[in-house]
């Protein structure tokens, strides 16, 4: 039913994203899908990397650590971007078509208030994309 | 795409032919410092929250300490931090126009030597965004509200001093000659707004510029420093360093947009007779601010830039009809011979030593490059973000020559329009107006006024969204330790503190006397910016040129 998943990550908060990984791995086994990791940084120097080239470079270690861990085919490509913060989702729905995924999985938080002002990514591109969207919430803090 | 068995990119680009490759596109500080490695970083107050421990913290409780002192004990900081801004610009004038000269030398010096091709962002960047969005940001960053305040009353101020022969006068003044007063005024205002503001905003930009995009190092006032302090960066000196320019931007910004609040409430009062009242004012600032939080959320592509061509597209327009409609014959040849006389006027007007003329350098030119210079960090900051990919020579074009071109066409038409209505028509209403008004009374002598003066208030308020959004994203940058990808509710905050700010002292008084404190902060930067024209000469050496 799906043969390419994208898979946005966040290298500064991989803690969020394990159970959307394992999530992604199942998947992509059952129905034989590629996998495109997607990560999105600013182009100016950021905690996970000083370059946007490094960052591509981390990816990529990134998607080979997962290619071990599910065999499935991978690819990894990064989308700088001068505000991050503000553009994450716009930068994410054109991945998509971009990329020509199929199906996105991403890790989400759970809901909380302030989610009203500002809507989380997850929530953000499920209402603009056209294809489906898999939102996996991290694991709760206790 | 890249798969996973293919090379990473950037070991395969190289520098231009003649020039020995380094290993990457651009050649990184080696340091183990870890951006974001001070940052407090929580999601359990509710909010995600992403900071510097000690810039915050510290800029934080220093900002509330002044502004509850500033109001608690207005009768005795007043005096205090007027007397400190008088004496800096009153003793110390030198420093500040040696300063400026030695800016505007370095980075004219940058344009013509082959440091001009190293490209920001290394060898192969490609820039952010287009020309027209990076240069409508640049400017209306730089200093688009004050082209609207000054852009009329400056040109006529200094005309005036210079006819009469008045304590204030540029130079030796042109006593009893008008064609003469004319054209030393318009130079003068020509350049206190032209290459130097400019020169200091060049240099923090690029330096910024370059220690984050090619040096690897955090987009913060502190990475400049690197070839001076070394890795002592990261300590108590680079942060007081980045204090200070939280404390310059953020008490600049507020100071500003109070007494902005008041002179657009006063335009607002002479053009429909909206009562210039405290209420007028405050509803001014938070209209002002809730349009800057829709801006900075939206962010800098969508926010601040489309706000920025809004307002370049609407200043154009405003400048066109002047022209069309004003004496445009000698607009047009008023820009050629004002430009004239500003590159004959500036050696005798930047000379910093021996002045006969200590009322125009201490009252004019020194408060200037103050007040230029204090806001370096903030428009230094922002332009550095938007001009990855831009080469050194580009940018220094863009930023310091196709500016002051602009300044001179600007003058030339507003101010040059007042001082005929003056000279040639006889007409006094401009010379009348105070301050606030003497833009709309110059357009109420031109046909349309109605229509020009709604387009000028909607400029002034437009301009102060820009500066407020654009000022909201540098200190969340700064108090984040550099990071560009804080979390929204960053930016959020710093927006609304400077609205609450500004309303604070707006009813509880000392405006002024927190704007002459932060633009103290000159000094300071003054020499922050001579040790970064060294660092970065010395930082630029050891890039590749592009081709």
């Amino acid at each position: 039913m799906f043969q390419h998943i994208m898979v946005p990550v966040d290298l500064a908060h991989m803690e969020t994203l394990e159970p959307a990984l394992q999530v992604v791995a199942d998947m992509a086994r059952h129905y034989d899908a590629t996998i495109t990791y997607i990560g999105i940084t600013s182009n100016s120097p950021s905690s996970v990397a000083r370059t946007p080239e490094e960052y591509q470079q981390k990816l990529e270690a990134f998607a080979r650590k997962r290619h071990a861990v599910h065999g499935r085919p991978v690819t990894a490509r990064a989308y700088g971007s001068t505000d991050p913060t503000a553009n994450l989702d716009d930068l994410l729905v054109n991945a998509i078509e971009d990329v020509n995924a199929d199906l996105v999985i991403m890790a989400t938080h759970l809901p909380r208030s302030l989610d009203a002002f500002i809507p989380a990514h997850g929530d953000a591109v499920a209402a603009r994309a056209r294809t489906s969207i898999f939102l996996v919430r991290a694991q709760q803090q206790s | 795409m890249a798969s996973h068995d293919e090379k990473p990119v950037a070991h395969e680009q190289g520098a231009s032919e003649g020039i020995p490759a380094p290993e990457g596109a651009a050649n990184l500080i080696d340091t183990d410092y870890v951006i974001g490695q001070d940052n407090i970083a929580t999601r359990k107050l509710g909010v995600p929250i992403d900071l510097h421990s000690i810039v915050f913290t510290v800029s934080s409780l220093l900002i509330l300490l002044f502004v509850v002192v500033t109001l608690a004990l207005q009768d005795q900081v007043a005096p205090l931090f007027n007397g400190t801004f008088s004496y800096l610009t009153g003793n110390l004038s030198w420093v500040f126009l040696l300063g400026g000269n030695i800016f505007v030398l370095v980075a004219l010096g940058l344009v013509v030597s082959p440091l001009g091709k190293v490209r920001i962002g290394g060898a192969n960047a490609t820039p952010d965004f287009s020309y027209a969005g990076w240069f409508a940001m640049l400017f209306a960053a730089g200093m688009g509200i004050g082209l609207m305040f000054y852009g009329v009353a400056e040109p006529l101020s200094h005309f005036g001093t210079s006819l009469s022969g008045a304590d204030g006068a540029p130079l030796a003044g042109a006593e009893g000659d008008p064609q003469a007063a004319a054209s030393l005024g318009m130079a003068a205002t020509i350049y206190h707004w032209g290459l130097h503001p400019w020169g200091a905003y060049a240099i923090v930009g690029l330096s910024l510029a370059i220690f984050a995009y090619n040096k690897g190092l955090p987009l913060t006032m502190r990475s400049i420093f690197y070839p001076i302090l070394g890795e002592r960066i990261w300590g108590w000196p680079g942060h007081v360093i980045d204090i200070l320019a939280v404390f310059a931007t953020l008490f600049g910004l507020a100071t500003s947009l109070g007494l902005g609040a008041t002179q657009a409430s006063t335009g607002l009062n002479y053009l429909f007779g909206i009562p210039n009242t405290n209420t007028t004012m405050v509803v001014l600032i938070l209209g002002i601010t809730a349009v800057a939080l829709f801006s900075v959320i939206a962010g800098v592509d969508k926010g601040v830039q489309r706000l920025s061509q809004l307002n370049m597209a609407l200043a154009f327009l405003l400048l066109t009809f002047v022209i069309i409609v004003g004496p445009t014959l000698a607009i047009a040849t008023g820009f050629f011979t004002n430009l004239g006389a500003y590159i004959t006027n500036i050696p005798a007007l930047s000379n910093p030593f021996g002045r006969e003329d200590a009322g125009f350098v201490q009252g004019w030119t020194a408060f200037y490059w103050a007040w230029w210079i204090s806001w370096s960090p903030f428009v230094g900051m922002f332009i550095a973000r938007v001009s990855r990919g831009r080469s050194v020579r580009e940018f220094l074009i863009a930023v310091l020559l196709v500016p002051m071109l602009v300044s001179v066409l600007w003058m030339t038409a507003f101010g040059g329009t007042a001082i005929d209505q003056v000279i040639n028509q006889g007409l006094t209403e401009v010379q009348d107006a105070t301050l606030d008004l003497k833009l709309f009374a110059m357009l109420g002598q031109l046909p349309l006024s109605s229509i020009t003066s709604f387009v000028g208030i909607v400029l002034v308020i437009v301009f102060f969204v820009t500066s407020s959004d654009s000022g909201s994203l540098v200190i969340d940058s700064i108090t984040a330790g550099g990071k560009v990808d804080a979390p929204k509710s960053q930016r959020i905050f710093w927006a609304i503190i400077e609205g609450a700010i500004a309303i604070a002292l707006l009813l509880g008084g000392g405006l002024s006397a927190l704007q002459a404190a932060s633009v103290s902060t000159g000094l300071p930067f003054t020499i922050v910016l001579l040790f970064g024209c060294y660092a970065l000469i010395k930082a630029l050496i050891s890039e590749p040129r592009s081709v």
